[in-house]
This record gives structure tokens, C-alpha cells and sequence, in this order.
């Protein structure tokens, strides 16, 4: 079973063509402006379990969105009809539904002399993740998996491995001017062991884990016998986990959850919540709202990584921008949109799906390394929570309030001791940012938002009573 | 549905659209997915309308409209499934898509399984709607926004800021299987949302408010839930919030108000019942089936069939009717959500609970409307009986670990029980707990029980479906509640 699934240069030709007369029909059709995307995409996931083959799943798919703007008026529709008598269906109902809109002067097409004209080339694409078939991909899936279950008597069961890939082909085009297109390519594999966990035996439960490994180019993936090692030394490691009591201690966060708190960092920081006075630290650019250990940057242009991307959802050229710089809040990202609302020039952020508004979004969001090693942060900790996974929504981006589920180990004498669960820990998030006392320097790009190990000085954990 | 839907609004695989699908096209289809060896198939179809429209700084600011139209195939074999789907219905596509699907049971080399004759599966009607929305003027849904926009701020001067969004769609499904099952239903849907901001000596809270289920416009016909009331609630909990203290941290008691805390039950309970899980053992509750896992106060139902509510099907997406499932009877576990593949392995009937987000994914067991159902108590006692603890009135959502039952819900509105009254209101805070233990906790329950009038969405590997929850008034002996006071 050959792969017929490679995105070519024509295909993204293709695409140009149609976003561009899709943006023509709009005119034509009474739209001052238009602005289309159009993507095209192949998937394939496969996955094992217990050894047995459990899921394939093949298909492409495309779509279309297009935005029309007439005086100030605005409608977002889609379709996956790419015919041209539907395209034209599509763009006099936009039209119609604009005119129902509201006339916001925000709502213009950025300069046109704003425009990107010269693309970067990023190598976001790797043929190879093409050339894959169920067949390799389900191997893939089931060594990892066998790996895992082998590794350690303790596993019991299995969630699964799963290895997916995911071929796409952006283009967008709009009646400014702009026209571009850029095909990416994504694989990764996941194996989630599980265990029977009897450590109480008037209350045995079931320990799940898992690892990854994600990358745009085939040759980077991790072995697949490495990652379901790591799952199972993930899982067996939660083994035993219990409630520690109520109190304030130090919390050091491991890379993968790191990663997520750097990604609320951005929730509140950036154009869009900033005009919706939506985030607690509106008025606070060129302050400290960090600790002068935190400096986090925003980098589209970095060849093959998760997250570049050539040109931003508006068609602006993207550029490198700083988020914090040494705890001081840097000007946030924007698009075109939110820039106009707060009065200043896009950051070349915006993001834009099939069926919706641009708005900013994160490419590469980087937390730059700081000088301990990963051990040594631990080391210097007399007592606290290392927390390997959180859960739940608990954060309110107009107070800063911040309240999650947590799991991990706790660190007594600079030492991991036993595996804790059912806790959380909570506090406002501008102190958490400004407690911040000690970073990692294992910063490794393994997903398009990335952070080192990190501690914050204290936060409250809430468990058992005292 | 009584009303004839207008051409726009029908799907191109309907009888007299553009790609009508009969049964022998069908079959013809069957065919080819089962042409590997597989040893069931099916082909499911879908076309979606849906049109949103949102309101922030008092003025309409972007209509949106879209619509999906696709083939989702399924071949199983064993417990293996190979699964394809096309937004092309074109034959060569559907054929292609089918063919791929297929393949999962390739090398098997047992003869193709015969398709059956189909017979169209009797669905109920538990949201016959005579007037979809989507066939009203948007400009009554604009005045919707402006209706609940003008009650926020007209609520309290102190309102700063509203943002207010309607949503609407229509589906269309129609599934054959090789097992000669054939079922279609329409499915209306519309969802309104309201969230206001406060603002008060440099402080800022927001509170959101909203409904909707399977109605037409009618829905806003009343008080309870016209637009206005959306808007005023939203207001409300925005400034109520203003005046909140940070919430304790620890162990305490925790009183449930009804209604929305049915999150507790769909995450604490509901998913670990889901019978995926149980059938490959990784649920918390695996081998637990006649097995006391709640308080003896506790009766837990999963029902598709209450009328209008979200979470309502009259078939599933395997072509089963919707039903109401005990799930605890008086804290035994007695039932679990099915789909085909878990009910086939449990040598049991199908329960209705096979929902796929879309035609591009497959088939899992899902909630519907998940309650626990009223007990004795009157409310007001229970929340006297409490001498230091929480009330927790809206919750923003919830998260739950299958495996061990650990769960998470984030309270947006809550207030500290002093005494047995209701005193400050608390800052935003999560509740942690774990499943069995916290059901095992429950020793008084209200006889005030209240269907949400929820939007609530339920993800599960990355598939998002509608659903809706209930309860009465539930007192909690002991939960931790993730404050940062001690």
C-alpha cells in the first residue's frame, strides 16, 4: 500500500487558485474585500493495543473559509465545496450576511503595502512522513507499545500506542494583494501504558502515564522503543501516589507542564484579550510581571520547527517577537485587528482557522534557559511538589486567580521522594510568575510551546487536613 | 419534524437531493467495505448547517456561516476497525473511502460476510422542532444579542463590558449497516451565551450566563430563559464576584447547588461507566458491575430521551434509539454505556450511547443526559447543616482521569457556609477528588432536582459531543477544595 498522499508543489498551486477566485467571486459578488483560505490535508492514525491492531484511519479533507468585508461589515463563512457554482452560492450569502453585520471601523484589510511579498522558506515539509503506510506505521505503534508492556511486570494493561501523521497545504489570498501558500508535515507517536496500583489494597486503582515523541521530519522521531521505555518508567514511577497534607511549599514544574503555564502566559498576553480588557495584566507592557529569570520569546522563523510558519493570518511577513524580556512585559502580540483596537502596528501574529476570525496566535513560543540543571533544581529545593501533570480549567484571565489539579512527586531534601496525587495548588498567577526563583536549562523543542523545568518560590497546596 | 425544511437546509444524500443515497447504492457500497474480509461495516452520512452570530461593544460584529457534508465509513473486524471518510460524494470517492476503510481486515481470508436486507430502525421524536431557527430571519437572532446585552447592562451600572453569541445548527445523519440497519434523523440544535464584565475601584470579574438544547426559537418564548434572563445572569455572578475573598484550601464539607453540579457526576462517575473503558479494563470501575461504588443515596441515570435537552438523540450514530439507562441504583453499580463494539463484548443489548463528533470520526460510548436523581432532604436544611464548608453554585467545567478516578471541577461561583448560612462569595477554585470516594461521600441529598439548562460539550479523544446534566442539592462530606487560604 503506497502512499498517494504527498502534498506537491502543484497541489499548493492548486490551492492559490482556488483562494484566489474564491477572493475574485467576493468581488464580484459586492464584497469590498475578501480574504480566503483554503487547506488541504491528509490523515493517517494507527493504533495498537495489546498487540492487536485496534484503529486505522485514512482520509483527506478540505475546506475553505472566506471573509468578506463590505464598509466595515463583516461575515466568516465555509464550506468543503470547492466547485466553483458553489463558491459563487457562498460568496452572495456572505455578502448578504455581511450586510446584517454592524459597521465596525476596525474591521479594514491591513496596508496592502503591509503585505508579505517574499516568503521564507522554512523546510516545514518532509516527503518521507508521506511515503509512510499503515502497515510501517502500525510496526511503529506496536514495538512502542511491546516496549512498554516489556519494560516492567507492573504494567498490567494498555491504553495503547498510537502513531499518526498529518500532511497539510495551507493558501491564502486576498483582494489587497496578497497571495501565498506552504505544505507541513507532522508525525508523532504516543504509547500509554497502565498499571494496577495495590499499594492500599482496600482501594486498588488503576495508574495510567504515557510518552511522546512529535517532530515534522520522519528521522527525528525518538526510537519507538525509547518512548515506551520512558512511558513505563513515566508510569510505574505513580505507583503508591497519595494526598500530602495542606500547606504553602515550593513548586518545581517538569518541562511538560512548564510548557503549559507559558502557554496561559500568552493566554493574557496578547492583542485580543488586551482590547477586551479580558487579561489582569492589561496596562502592565514595559513593566515586571515576571521574575527577572523569565524571558520568553515568540519565533516563526525557525526552519522546521512545530510551529513556523511563513506568513501570519492576515498575510503579514512573520517576524521573531519578544513576550517577556528579564520579567518585563514586552508589547504584545497582535494582529491586525487587535493592533488597530489598541491603536498600534500587527506583530505579524494572527492566526486563522477555515471558519473563523484571524486573531493573535502563538507560533514557537519559546521560554529561554536559565543556568541550573534539571537535577540541580531539584537539589536545591529542601521541600516542596514536582508536578508532572496538571488538570482542569481553574484560571480566571481577568483576576489572575489561579487553581489546578495537580500530580507528582514530593521533593524532601533536594530528593523526589514518593509519588503524590488528588492535590492542587493555587495562587494568584502574578504571584506565581514573580516567585519564580530558579530555572532549568533543558529547554528542547519538542512541541511549538516549550519551557524548561522550573520552580516557583511557594504556592498553596491544598490536600489533606492537618 | 413536521415542518418540510426548505432545499438549503436538506441534506444532498436525502431522497430527491442532489446525491440521493437508496439502499441499493448503499449496499453496493457495504459491498466494498466488506470486500477484505471484514465482518461488519457501515456507512455514515452527515450534512450540517450552522450559522453563528456574535455581539461585543453593543454592535453585531461578524455572522458566520458553514456547512459540512460527508461519508464516514467503518469496517470492524474482531476489535479492530479500519476507518475512512470523504467530503466527495462522488461514486469513485465513497468507493475509495470504502475500500480504505476496508483494508483493516486484509490477510484475514475468511469469506466476505452478506450484507442484510435494511430495515429502517423506528426512531422516536424527542425534539420535533415544527420551525428550526435556521429557517428565521437573522435579524431576530440579533435582536436576541441586543436583548441580553441591554438587560446585562441595565443590571448594575458597575457592568462594563458584554459580549453575547447565538448559535445554531442543523443536522442531518443517515447510517446503513451491514447488519440491515438503516436510520436517519434531523437533529436541531441552537446554544446562546451571555458574559459580562464588572469593574469596580480597579477589581474585574466576569460572569457568564446561557441555555439552549434542541429547540426553535420558541425556547425564548419564555421568561426563564429569554434572552434578557441570559443577560441579567451573566450580570449578576460579575458582580456578585466583585466583592470575593480567596477561598479556603483543604478537606471540608462542599454543598452542590442543583442543577449544573451534574458536572460533578459526569466527570466523578460518568466517563469511568462509559463501557469502552470497561471492556479493555482501564476504568476505575472495571469489574465493579453489582458492586456498591456510591453512597446508598445515589441514583445515577444516563437518559437520551428527556425532550429538547442537549444532550437528547433520538437514534445514535450506530443506529440505536435513544434510551434511559440506570447506571447506580441506590449506590450499586448496575449498568454501563454501550456502543456496539463494548455491548457485543459484554454479550449485551446496545444502550444508544454510539455518538461520533462528525462523519470524520468513529463511533464511541458517550454520555447523553447524565443525573443524579432527587433524594429526601429539604435544600435549605442542607446547607444549615453545614458548619464551615463550600457551596458551590457554577462551575466553568471539569476534568477526570479514567484510570485512577481523579477528577477536577472549577468553580466560577461559589460562597463559604458559615455557620449554615451563605456568607462571601469566593474567588474562582477548583475541587479535587477522586471518583468512588467522593460518590461514597454523599450523605444528604436534596429533593430539588434540576435538569441544567446547560451548554455544556463533553471532549473525549478529541471528539466533542453535546451532552447535559442534573441533579438536586448534594451535600459532599469531604472534598479538597484548591483555595490558597488555610
Amino acid at each position: 500500500m503506497s502512499s498517494g498522499a504527498q502534498i506537491t508543489e502543484a497541489t499548493i498551486k492548486e490551492l492559490k487558485d482556488v483562494a484566489q477566485l474564491a477572493v475574485e467571486l467576493a468581488r464580484k459578488a459586492g464584497a469590498d474585500d475578501a480574504e480566503v483560505i483554503v487547506r488541504d490535508g491528509s490523515e493517517l492514525t494507527t493504533k495498537v493495543r495489546l498487540g492487536e491492531a485496534e484503529l486505522v484511519q485514512e482520509a483527506g479533507s478540505r475546506g475553505l473559509g472566506l471573509r468578506v468585508l463590505k464598509g466595515g461589515r463583516r461575515a466568516v463563512t465555509y464550506t468543503s465545496d470547492l466547485r466553483r457554482e458553489a463558491l459563487e452560492a457562498l460568496c452572495a450569502e456572505s455578502v448578504a450576511l455581511a450586510e446584517l453585520a454592524e459597521v465596525d471601523e476596525f474591521a479594514l484589510p491591513p496596508d496592502p503595502t503591509l503585505l508579505a511579498k517574499q516568503f521564507p522558506e522554512l523546510d516545514l515539509y518532509d516527503p518521507a512522513v508521506a511515503e509512510v503506510d499503515a502497515a510501517w506505521a502500525m510496526k511503529q505503534a506496536i514495538m512502542g507499545e511491546a516496549a512498554a508492556r516489556k519494560a516492567d511486570k507492573r504494567v498490567t494493561n494498555s491504553e495503547g500506542a498510537t502513531w499518526a501523521r498529518v500532511l497539510g497545504a495551507t493558501a491564502f489570498a486576498t483582494s489587497g494583494g496578497f497571495v501565498g501558500g506552504y505544505r507541513g508535515s507532522y508525525a508523532s507517536l504516543v504509547v500509554e501504558p497502565l498499571c494496577d496500583d495495590t499499594t492500599d489494597p482496600t482501594a486498588p486503582k488503576k495508574r495510567n502515564g504515557y510518552w511522546w515523541t512529535a517532530d515534522r521530519f520522519l528521522a527525528k522521531l525518538d526510537d519507538a522503543e525509547a518512548v515506551g521505555l520512558e512511558a513505563t518508567r513515566r508510569t510505574v514511577a505513580t505507583l503508591g501516589s497519595r494526598k500530602v497534607e495542606t500547606q504553602e511549599c515550593a513548586i518545581v514544574f517538569d518541562p511538560e507542564v512548564a510548557r503549559s503555564i507559558v502557554g496561559t502566559i500568552f493566554s493574557v498576553a496578547n492583542g485580543s484579550s488586551f482590547w477586551r480588557k479580558s487579561s489582569y495584566l492589561v496596562g502592565k507592557e514595559g513593566e515586571q510581571v515576571a521574575s527577572k529569570l523569565v524571558t520568553i520569546v515568540d519565533d516563526p522563523l525557525i526552519p522546521r520547527a512545530p510551529g513556523s510558519r511563513p506568513f501570519d493570518g492576515d498575510g503579514l511577513a512573520t517576524r521573531k517577537n519578544s513576550v517577556i524580556e528579564n520579567g518585563v512585559l514586552s508589547p504584545v502580540l497582535c494582529d491586525v485587528y487587535s493592533a488597530r483596537k489598541l491603536g498600534r502596528e500587527s506583530t505579524g501574529s494572527a492566526g486563522r482557522g477555515i471558519g473563523g476570525n484571524p486573531g493573535p496566535t502563538t507560533s514557537n513560543l519559546i521560554m529561554s534557559a536559565g543556568s541550573a540543571t534539571h537535577d540541580e533544581v531539584i537539589r536545591s529545593t529542601p521541600r516542596g511538589l514536582y508536578v508532572t501533570s496538571l488538570m482542569g480549567f481553574g484560571f480566571n484571565a481577568i483576576t489572575g486567580d489561579f487553581s489546578r489539579g495537580a500530580q507528582g512527586f514530593w521533593i524532601e531534601g533536594g530528593e523526589l521522594t514518593f509519588p503524590v496525587s488528588e492535590v492542587t495548588i493555587a495562587a494568584n498567577f502574578d504571584e506565581i510568575l514573580k516567585r519564580i526563583d530558579l530555572v532549568g536549562n533543558d529547554v528542547e523543542m519538542r512541541s511549538s510551546t516549550v519551557a524548561p523545568t522550573f520552580r516557583v518560590s511557594h504556592m498553596m497546596l491544598a490536600g489533606t487536613s492537618r | 419534524m413536521t415542518t418540510q425544511l426548505p432545499k438549503t437546509l436538506r441534506a444532498p444524500f436525502s431522497a430527491g437531493g442532489a446525491s440521493a443515497i437508496d439502499a441499493q447504492l448503499a449496499n453496493r457500497l457495504l459491498g466494498h467495505a466488506l470486500g477484505a474480509g471484514g465482518d461488519y461495516a457501515d456507512i455514515y452520512f452527515e450534512f450540517r448547517v450552522s450559522a453563528d452570530y456574535v455581539l461585543e461593544d453593543e454592535q453585531v460584529k461578524t455572522l458566520g456561516r458553514g456547512i459540512t457534508l460527508g461519508l464516514g465509513v467503518r469496517v470492524t473486524k474482531g476489535d479492530a476497525t479500519g476507518y475512512a471518510y470523504t467530503e466527495d460524494l462522488a461514486w469513485e470517492k465513497m468507493q475509495h473511502a470504502a475500500r480504505t476503510a476496508g483494508q483493516i481486515a486484509a490477510g484475514g481470508g475468511h469469506a466476505p460476510v452478506g450484507i442484510n436486507p435494511h430495515t429502517e430502525v423506528r426512531a422516536p421524536s424527542f425534539y420535533a422542532v415544527p420551525m428550526p431557527s435556521l429557517m428565521q430571519p437573522a435579524i431576530d437572532k440579533l435582536a436576541l444579542l441586543r436583548a441580553a446585552d441591554k438587560a446585562a447592562r441595565a443590571y448594575d451600572p458597575r457592568i462594563v463590558k458584554v459580549e453575547a453569541s447565538f448559535a445554531e445548527s442543523i443536522k442531518e445523519m443517515l447510517l446503513f449497516t451491514s447488519d440491515g440497519r438503516m436510520a436517519q434523523d434531523i437533529q436541531p440544535m441552537l446554544r446562546f451565551g451571555c458574559r459580562a464584565v464588572a469593574e469596580q475601584d480597579g477589581k474585574r470579574q466576569s460572569g457568564s450566563g446561557g441555555g439552549g438544547g434542541r429547540y426553535g426559537m420558541d425556547y425564548f418564548a419564555q421568561a426563564a430563559t429569554d434572552a434578557a434572563a441570559h443577560g441579567r445572569e451573566a450580570a449578576r455572578i460579575a458582580i456578585a464576584m466583585l466583592d470575593a475573598v480567596d477561598a479556603p484550601a483543604g478537606e471540608m464539607p462542599v454543598v452542590l447547588g442543583p442543577g449544573d453540579s451534574g458536572i460533578l457526576l459526569h466527570e466523578a462517575v460518568g466517563h469511568g461507566l462509559e463501557a469502552d473503558f470497561n471492556r479493555k479494563e482501564t476504568s476505575n470501575y472495571s469489574g465493579q458491575m453489582g458492586k456498591q461504588v456510591a453512597s446508598p443515596l445515589c441514583t445515577v441515570v444516563d437518559d437520551g430521551t428527556l425532550p429538547s435537552s442537549r444532550g437528547a438523540i433520538n437514534v445514535d450514530d450506530e443506529g440505536y434509539t435513544g434510551q434511559k439507562n440506570v447506571l447506580i441504583e441506590n449506590g450499586i453499580l448496575v449498568g454501563y454505556m454501550h456502543d456496539r463494539l463494548s455491548a457485543k463484548h459484554f454479550k449485551l443489548k446496545p444502550t444508544g450511547n454510539g455518538r461520533r463528533e462528525s462523519f470524520r470520526s468513529m463511533p464511541m460510548p458517550r454520555m447523553t443526559n447524565t443525573s443524579l436523581y432527587a433524594g429526601k432532604d429539604d435544600p435549605s436544611d442542607i446547607i444549615k447543616s453545614v458548619k464551615r464548608g463550600i457551596y458551590a453554585k457554577r462551575f466553568s467545567g471539569g476534568q477526570v482521569n479514567i484510570s485512577n478516578g481523579d477528577f477536577v471541577f472549577s468553580l466560577t461561583e461559589s460562597y463559604l457556609i458559615e455557620d449554615g448560612e451563605l456568607t462571601a462569595p469566593l474567588k474562582g477554585v477548583n475541587l479535587i477528588g477522586n471518583g468512588p470516594e467522593v460518590l461514597r461521600k454523599v450523605d444528604m441529598l436534596g429533593n430539588d432536582y434540576q435538569l441544567s439548562d446547560g451548554i455544556w460539550t463533553c471532549g473525549k479523544d478529541g471528539q466533542s459531543v453535546p451532552v447535559n446534566v442534573g441533579t438536586p442539592t448534594v451535600r459532599i462530606s469531604a472534598i479538597t477544595v484548591g483555595g490558597s487560604q488555610v
